[in-house]
């Protein structure tokens, strides 16, 4: 047996994450999804922040906010085709990221927590905001038209949707994966892990923190765009403040200095609740806690930690098994 | 022959992309046997306390089933979490329609909530059944025709105010205050409705706020200094506690007409102070489970006993379960009407073809009734007005 790269195993994945919901999902699990492939995207732009950025962060539903409503407002006002409404999506959320890494210079660690909670919990109030209601619809929200396939492919709409997310999540995927692999990344880590030692060896941290904060909000708001497109609705009661705590939820399960955690996360963030409830109608809440708590307790460094040690286990067992010499 | 499975492959997603023929009579979510009914409510997150509400109903259909079912079958009724998130909602909705194959959705809950639902639960042709929110939306029968409310719009409710203070001060020299969002507004409507063309010249003062703003009194004074006589205020509870509390330190006593948002006690007259919201006049539709008068009222004595048995662990002073047993009341009503037909077109012209009912812990006189051009099942309310410590119910029930 030749030896698999293991860009082989990636690609594998997403050729199947591609084609097995087609045939298989329904409408509804289409959705579902599309909803974690969306997750992925927004945590994926808050591990980046947090996990490799090391700068704590509790209003990252603040950038899928200004995603989402940016979108909508595009397809709603000007009719902009929702393809195109991505980079532009990009654009202002990594805008207000940019800005917010203006005071994340300055404060640290629970500070910067705290202010980008303030941010989060302000939102939904700013979008009710008269001064913009001409454009977000207030606190009635906007309606917008889901996609249809394009080029008269046989697919139905949500699967037209999921594939779509689905190719923006992999490029996504792919960029960050870059990213953190390069001298930026190392950078990053530096300055997370010793910031001292980071600015002795030249690292600017000035420059490097607010990049994050960007890069990481425009991530965000990207998976923000793309769930206005799939639910076809945006209010501000779609953005609270728990919805940032579900995306830190998703980071810290998942496993928060990795990439394919963000995935872990997601799927945890889509899927848990609706086990909790199925539990228990009367207090899924606290079902959902244990959950959590009996997975941080056996996951402590988050999902894709564990995830990862058991690959590593198969593949040893079958270089064993082969008889050949690890390489 | 890779090429050929990634060929075939196409194929069979494409058989699964074309849609099912649909045939005249929709008949989805029922069996022989069986009913199913689908709903949604936040039983996690803030807006957990309307949860009553999905305990209220899961309940109700558990004692028609013991009672031996309508039409013949049970009620399969399935209540899930949105979280009160419009996001989670779709996903719900979205289950309940493909996956449990309800025949109706019934009574979800909030307005943003619904209104994301809206537009897909009208394409799928779904009966999406006396929504729970008061917007005056719900009864737009011509763009959604799958959709109906229950309870009286905020709208509505404003015409009859409106209505009563033309009666009562013909010369008025009015002042509105409303939140700036929907639900105000439709206060606005209401009143534009009755006056027309005279609205600004009976309403000398209207003024605004944000429900993130932190007080009103400044509104107060300026609508004190307008030399109105009556006031209207479309606001939630907080607000309007501010409201009684600095008109009556200032010393301005108009007519005081306020939303029935604010009638509870304990969140607006308590924190105003109960002897300055002396005289103020809002409105009900349902029984107050804690007035005396209706204790030995027969619909709430059934009532009592149906929480005794099913929710003995309820808290019968919550008025979402009165709010909750009549609107499970109505479901039922059309259930019956529909006979042994339970396709969905059968199921939403019999919601919208209801004759006048009362319905039980609906004030006495108050009914409810639809026809395909009207979909506001309950029109009416009666006034009430704040006196020592509650509030009394006077003159007859209202229609808009």
């Amino acid at each position: 047996m030749p030896n698999i790269p293991p860009q082989f195993g990636i690609f594998l994945f997403i050729v199947a994450a591609a084609v097995l919901p087609l045939v298989f999902a329904s409408g509804y699990q289409t959705f579902q999804l599309t909803m974690v492939v969306i997750y992925a995207l927004s945590v994926l732009g808050k591990n980046l922040v947090t996990g490799f950025g090391g700068q704590v962060s509790l209003g990252q539903g603040a950038f899928y906010a200004v995603g989402a409503y940016t979108a909508a407002v595009l397809m709603d006002q000007w009719d902009v085709p929702y393809w195109a409404t991505l980079p532009i999506a990009a654009i202002t959320s990594g805008l207000v990221g940019l800005m917010l890494g203006l005071p994340a210079l300055r404060l640290g660690g629970l500070y910067l927590a705290l202010v980008t909670f303030a941010l989060a919990i302000s939102v939904p109030q700013l979008l009710k905001y008269k001064a913009f209601e001409g454009w977000t619809g207030g606190v009635q929200g906007i309606v917008v038209s889901k996609p249809d396939a394009p080029f008269n492919l046989p697919i139905s709409s949500d699967s037209w949707i999921y594939l779509f997310s689905l190719a923006v999540g992999v490029v996504f995927f792919l960029a960050i994966t870059n990213l953190v692999n390069s001298r930026i990344g190392r950078a990053l880590k530096a300055i997370r892990d010793q910031p001292l030692a980071a600015e002795a060896m030249g690292v600017e941290l000035a420059r490097y923190k607010t990049l994050t904060f960007g890069v990481g909000a425009m991530v965000t708001g990207i998976g923000g765009a793309l769930s206005a497109i799939a639910v076809g609705f945006v209010s501000p009661d779609s953005f609270t403040i728990a919805l940032s705590l579900t995306l830190f939820v998703g980071m810290v399960v998942g496993g928060a200095s990795s990439i394919s955690g963000a995935i872990y996360g997601a799927l945890f963030i889509q899927f848990i609740p609706n086990i909790a409830e199925e539990i228990s109608k009367a207090i899924p809440g606290v079902v959902y806690g244990v959950i959590l708590i009996a997975v941080m307790f056996f996951a402590p460094g988050g999902l894709a930690g564990v995830i990862a040690n058991q690959l590593r286990r198969l593949r040893a067992a079958r270089v064993v098994g082969t008889g050949r010499a690890p390489s | 022959m890779k090429r050929r499975t990634v060929l075939a492959g196409l194929g069979s997603i494409a058989a699964a992309g074309v849609a099912r023929p649909a045939s005249a009579a929709t008949v989805v979510g029922v069996t022989a046997t069986e009913i199913k009914i689908g709903h949604t409510i936040p039983y996690s997150g803030n807006a957990s306390s309307y949860s009553v509400g999905g305990k209220s109903h899961t309940a109700f259909f558990k004692r028609v089933n013991d009672m031996g079912g309508v039409g013949g079958r049970k009620i399969n009724f399935i209540s899930l979490d949105d979280a009160y998130n419009p996001a989670k909602t779709v996903e719900q909705i979205r289950r309940l329609v493909e996956q449990d194959q309800v025949a109706l959705v019934f009574n979800p809950l909030g307005t943003p909530t619904n209104s994301a639902i809206h537009k897909y639960i009208n394409q799928k042709k779904v009966p999406h059944l006396f929504v729970a929110t008061s917007a005056d939306k719900w009864g737009d029968y011509k763009n959604f025709p799958w959709t109906i409310g229950y309870a009286p719009s905020y709208r509505t409710e404003a015409q009859i105010y409106g209505k009563y203070i033309k009666a009562q001060r013909p010369n008025a020299k009015a002042t509105l205050i409303y939140q700036n969002d929907d639900f105000g507004k439709d206060y606005l409507h209401g009143l534009q409705d009755v006056y027309g063309k005279d609205f600004d010249k009976v309403f000398v003062k209207v003024v605004t706020y944000e429900s993130s703003d932190a007080t009103v009194d400044s509104q107060v004074v300026s609508m004190k200094d307008s030399g109105a006589d009556v006031m209207v205020t479309a606001c939630i509870p907080k607000f309007t506690a501010q409201i009684i509390r600095k008109s009556f330190d200032i010393g301005w006593k108009p007519l005081h007409v306020m939303s029935n948002v604010s009638s509870s006690i304990a969140s607006t007259i308590t924190p105003a102070g109960p002897e300055k919201a002396e005289g103020i006049v809002t409105s009900n539709f349902l029984k107050d489970a804690t007035d005396p008068e209706w204790k030995t009222a027969p619909d709430m004595i059934e009532w009592r006993a149906f929480m005794a048995k099913y929710i003995p662990d309820g808290d019968t002073t919550d008025g979402n379960y009165v709010y909750a047993y009549g609107v499970a009341s109505l479901m039922l009503q059309v259930l019956k009407q529909c006979g042994t037909d339970f396709s969905r077109e059968n199921i939403m012209k019999q919601a919208s073809n209801i004759k006048p009912v009362s319905l039980p812990l609906l004030l006495p006189g108050m009914q409810a009734a639809t026809t395909p051009t009207d979909f506001r099942p309950l029109k009416q309310l009666q006034l009430q007005r704040w006196k020592t410590n509650t509030w009394e119910r006077f003159g007859a029930i209202i229609g808009a």
